[in-house]
Parts: C-alpha cells; structure tokens; sequence
C-alpha cells in the first residue's frame, strides 16, 4: 500500500482515539482507561509518523536526520518518562508546567525552522501556512516562558504577585509591539524581524505572568495549557499535517474550557485571574489592622488537644496544601485510623480546589490510601459542621477563611468555603499565624472556639499521634 | 488536491476539533480537573511529529539542530505526559466512582 495512505489511516485512528481518551477522561470510573487510549493513539500517530518519513522518502539524501530523530525520542522520552515518574505528587502542578513549557517550546522551534524555509523560499507556502508559522512562534514562545514563570512562581522563586500601573501600561505597550512586529513580517521584514517577534514574545509572556499570584497559577497554567494546543495547531498548519491540526485543536478547545471549568470552581472569572492580580497587596499582619481590636488567639498543646480528641463523638479534618508539602498525608490517615478506632466519626473535608489545582488534594489523600468512604465535597460536608464535635484544620488557610462570605473588599470574597467555624471546637494545625497563599488574615484564628497547634503539619501531627496513644 | 481545496480542507479539520473539543469534555468533576489537565498536556505532545518532520526536511545544519531541539522538547512534553497522568489516575483505581456515591 501507498505509505501515505497507510499513515493517513493511521493518523485517523489516533485522532479517533484521543477524542475517546479524552471522553473517557472526564469521568471518574474510566479516566485511567482515557489516559491509556490516549497513549495508543499516540502509539499509532507515531508509527504513521515514521511510515511517512521513512517511507515516504521524506529523508533528504546523505542526511543524518533519521538517526537525530530516534536520538531525540529517546532522549526526551527517558527525560520525561524519568521525571513524571519520580515527581512527588505534591509538585505535580509544577511538573505539569513544565511539561506543557517543552510542548510549546517546541512549537516555537517548528516554527523558526518553517520561517526560514519560507524565507529561503524552500517549499510551497500559502499565507494561511505563513500567518500560522507566525501565530505558532507567538503563542509557543508565550506557552514556553509563560510555564517558565508559572513553575518558578509554583517552586516559590517567586510567590506573590507584582502589580502597579506601570506594569499595565508596559504590558499593553508591549502587546501593540507585537502586532507591530508582525505587521513588519507580514510586509517582508524577514528573519531579522522574526527574531525581533520571538524576544518580544518573551516580554509579553513575562509581563502576563508576573501580575499574577501563585494561588492562580493552576488556571495559568492550564490557560497555557490550551495555548500550547493552538500552537500546535498552528504548526499542523505550516507543515499540512491534519493530525496536529486536530490533536492541538482538541486541547486548545478542551483545555479553554477546563480553564473556565476551574475558574467556576474557584468562584473567579478569567479576567479576574489575569487582571486583577490577587495576593498582591502588603500583606496583612496579624493584629496590627488599624482601630480593630487586638486579635488574641489560644494555643493547645499536644496532650491537651489528644484528651480533647478523646472525648468527642465526630472530627471532620480540613486538608490543605500546607499538609500536603509537609508531606503529612500518611501520618494524618494514621491519626484519624486510630481516632476512628475509639469509635470516632471521622470525615474529610475536600475542597475544591484545595493543594494547589482542583482535584490535587484528591490525589494526594489517595496517595495516602485515605478510604474513598471518608473523602466528602463541599456541598455533602457542609451541613455537618454544625453537628461536629472537632473541624481539624490541618496546613489549610484561605478555604475556611470566613471573610469570603461577607468581605466584599477580600480577594476571595464569593468563593465558596468550607463551614468550620460553624464546628463546636476548631483546631488549627499551622506553622505560624501568616496569611495563605491569597495573602490575607484569617479570622478563623481568633475565634474564640479555636485553639492553634503550632508545628510543620508532619511533625505537630505526629506529636499528637503520640500523644493519643499514650492517652490510651 | 489544489491549493484553496487543501486549504479549505485544513480549516473544515480546524472548526470541526474547535466542536468537538468543547463537546467532549462538557461535564467533568472538580476532582479529575487535574488529570484532565494533565491529559490533554499529553495529547500535544503530538508536537514531536511536527519536530520530526522539520528535522527530517532541514537543509542547513541550524535547522538541523533546531529541529532536533523541538524533537526533544516534544518527547518530553508527550511520553512525561502520558505518565504523570497515569500516575495521578492509578491512585484512584480501586476507589468508587465519586458521582452519586453516598458515604
């Protein structure tokens, strides 16, 4: 058979598949099987791959470029196969920027080949396929340094948001910049201008990011995310190959939606992310407001706390991000198992968007083989803290912070939170009294119903694990 | 094919994926927004064929190297993908589907 044929039914197969995988994906009970057919897909758009280059006789004579490929593949694929396998669960988001970065990094790279073909006048080339070169070399520039930054600012190079005026006025001056650039391009500016478009690229990717606050850097990157989907459109575009057409138009529509997805989750909008810069005010001290009266909060000590916890009848635990980098999800399971054991009541208290993406928390109390049983959503839990002896708030901060109810001036005003304070005691296990991640006080802490358990969450638990046992 | 049919086919491709992209994911549960996230990172990491297919017609040795960077990058993004995904959803393997389970 013609191997064009071959491949091109081959290519219909995958493109078939990732829209099974990606089906399958979206639900709980068949998800791993979507991530699977996913990959067979790939399997198959990678052998019709090499049925067309080798052979379609795409290879140019007496070139080194079959042996490069397969170098390349192995090269990167041990890379990336070695890192996602070894990544702890807790820096998934980070790894998923970073794998995202590599996919647009690549695009822009495609791309600069695809325009210097163009400029040297190889191959043919129709202005549809010359503007997606050009779109493919913007948006993949911006994918790869915007995950950059998104990692960076997830690795905590670079936390908080940095916002001012100037920053708005340069990003827009930046932006008419880069159509200016491409206007130049379009009216024959050639590779001088190109490069000229790929460090304004850079510019306008960092400009976009650095206003953004860490807590938002999920729907950043899945933002990204559908970006590098595009790019890679794009460059199905240059080169006339369907199958990145369809596979990168597939995430670019897929993952726009999943950003709205997220932000619904997190009660923002899109330009609220993108604008509006969310943790970037001074940072509130605790009990230093101005005309408030001084905040005083309680401490408790790990004997006292595990008597408490001895005499209660339901606990429900908060998990937040700070258990999960304290790496406390195992020790906090053995907790609530022995709690449990003296005929304790024990739930979970998931939050949407709890750990640093929505669902990640999921993910790690699996980890942890917290049973699915215990593991309950906001709107199940909520209605139980009123009749709950114990809301044990472990490393979680902004997701029971009361002021989103009514503190319209509060950054997290109208997201939905988890009703702790409505408990009859509220444990708070925290390193210190600083704001979380959105940057704000937390009133929580000077409830009179709460008592503060100071510690890194693994530790201070562990303590407690202690002292219950010793409790008897 | 001429030119404008193979044009035209291209862009047909291109608001038919826009559909069904949208379609297919419609109602996904907050707790498999991650994985899903990560899956579809996966799925473009088809941007290693394209690096496969720049580096195959290079003519000069920087469109060589530029080309293999992009193979590079592509594997990563693709095979780093598929397993990090894998990893997230084989922790909810044994578990009960989330929608309608009650306690």
């Amino acid at each position: 058979m013609n191997p064009k044929i071959l491949s091109d039914i081959a290519y219909l197969t995958s493109a078939f598949l990732f829209i099974i995988g990606l089906k399958f994906l979206s639900h709980p009970k068949r998800a791993r099987r979507g991530n699977q057919l996913a990959a067979i897909g790939m399997a198959f758009a990678i052998v019709a791959s090499f049925i067309f280059i080798w052979g379609g006789g795409v290879l140019r004579e007496g070139s080194n470029a079959g042996v490069l490929i397969i170098v390349g593949i192995l090269v990167g694929g041990l890379v990336g196969t070695l890192a996602a396998r070894y990544v702890a669960m807790t820096e998934m988001p980070q790894m998923v920027a970073l794998l995202n970065g590599c996919g647009g990094g690549a695009a822009a790279l495609i791309s600069t080949v695809e325009f210097a073909n163009f400029a040297a006048g190889r191959g043919e080339s129709d202005p549809l396929a010359f503007g997606a070169t050009l779109f493919g070399a913007v948006i993949g520039s911006l994918s790869f340094w915007g995950s950059l930054m998104a990692f960076g600012k997830l690795s905590g190079f670079m936390e908080r948001a940095i916002t001012s005026t100037l920053q708005k006025l340069l990003t827009l001056v930046v932006f008419v910049g880069l159509i200016a650039v491409i206007v130049w391009i379009g009216m024959g500016g050639g590779t001088m201008a190109f490069y000229v478009l790929l460090g304004v690229s850079l510019v306008f990717a960092l400009l976009m990011v650095i206003p953004i606050g860490g807590a938002d850097m999920p729907v950043v990157i899945s933002l990204l995310n559908s970006f590098t989907g595009l790019a890679v459109a794009a460059t199905g575009f240059s080169l006339r190959e369907p199958a990145l057409i369809i596979s990168g138009t597939l995430v670019g529509a897929s993952g726009t939606l999943l950003t709205l997805l997220m932000c619904k989750a997190m009660n923002r909008s899109i330009t609220n992310v993108l604008f509006a810069g969310v943790g970037a005010g001074p940072v509130a001290k605790p009990g230093a407001k101005a005309g408030g009266p001084a905040k005083t909060h309680r401490e408790i000590t790990a004997d006292d706390l595990a008597m408490l916890l001895g005499n209660v009848q339901s606990v429900i635990v908060i998990p937040g991000y700070g258990m999960a980098v304290a790496q406390a999800q195992h020790v906090t399971r053995e907790l609530a198992d022995m709690l449990a054991g003296k005929g304790v009541d024990v739930k979970y208290a998931v939050h949407p968007v709890a750990g640093r993406m929505p669902g990640h928390m999921n993910v790690l109390l699996a980890e942890a083989n917290v049973p699915y049983e215990q593991l309950f959503d906001l709107e199940q839990i909520n209605p139980e803290f009123e009749r709950c002896d114990v809301a044990l708030v472990i490393g979680a901060n902004d997701v029971v912070n009361p002021c989103a109810r009514y503190d319209k001036a509060s950054p997290i005003y109208g997201m939905p939170i988890l009703d702790a304070d409505k408990a009859k005691h509220i444990i708070v296990v925290k390193r210190s009294l600083n704001p979380g991640f959105a940057g704000i006080d937390n009133e929580i802490y000077y409830n009179p119903k709460t008592y503060m358990f100071f510690g890194d969450a693994k530790g201070a638990i562990q303590k407690l694990v202690e002292a219950v046992k010793t409790a008897g | 094919m001429n030119e404008g049919t193979l044009i035209l086919y291209s862009i047909y491709i291109f608001v038919l994926a826009v559909f069904v992209g949208f379609e297919v994911i419609s109602k996904v549960p907050v707790q498999l927004h991650t994985p899903l996230m990560s899956g579809t990172n996966a799925i473009h990491g088809i941007v290693m064929l394209g690096g496969m297919l720049v580096l195959a017609h290079a003519a000069t040795p920087l469109l060589v190297w530029l080309g293999f960077a992009a193979v590079v990058l592509g594997a990563m993004n693709l095979f780093g993908g598929f397993v990090v995904t894998d990893r997230m959803l084989e922790m909810f393997k044994t578990k009960k589907p989330a929608a309608g389970s009650k306690s």
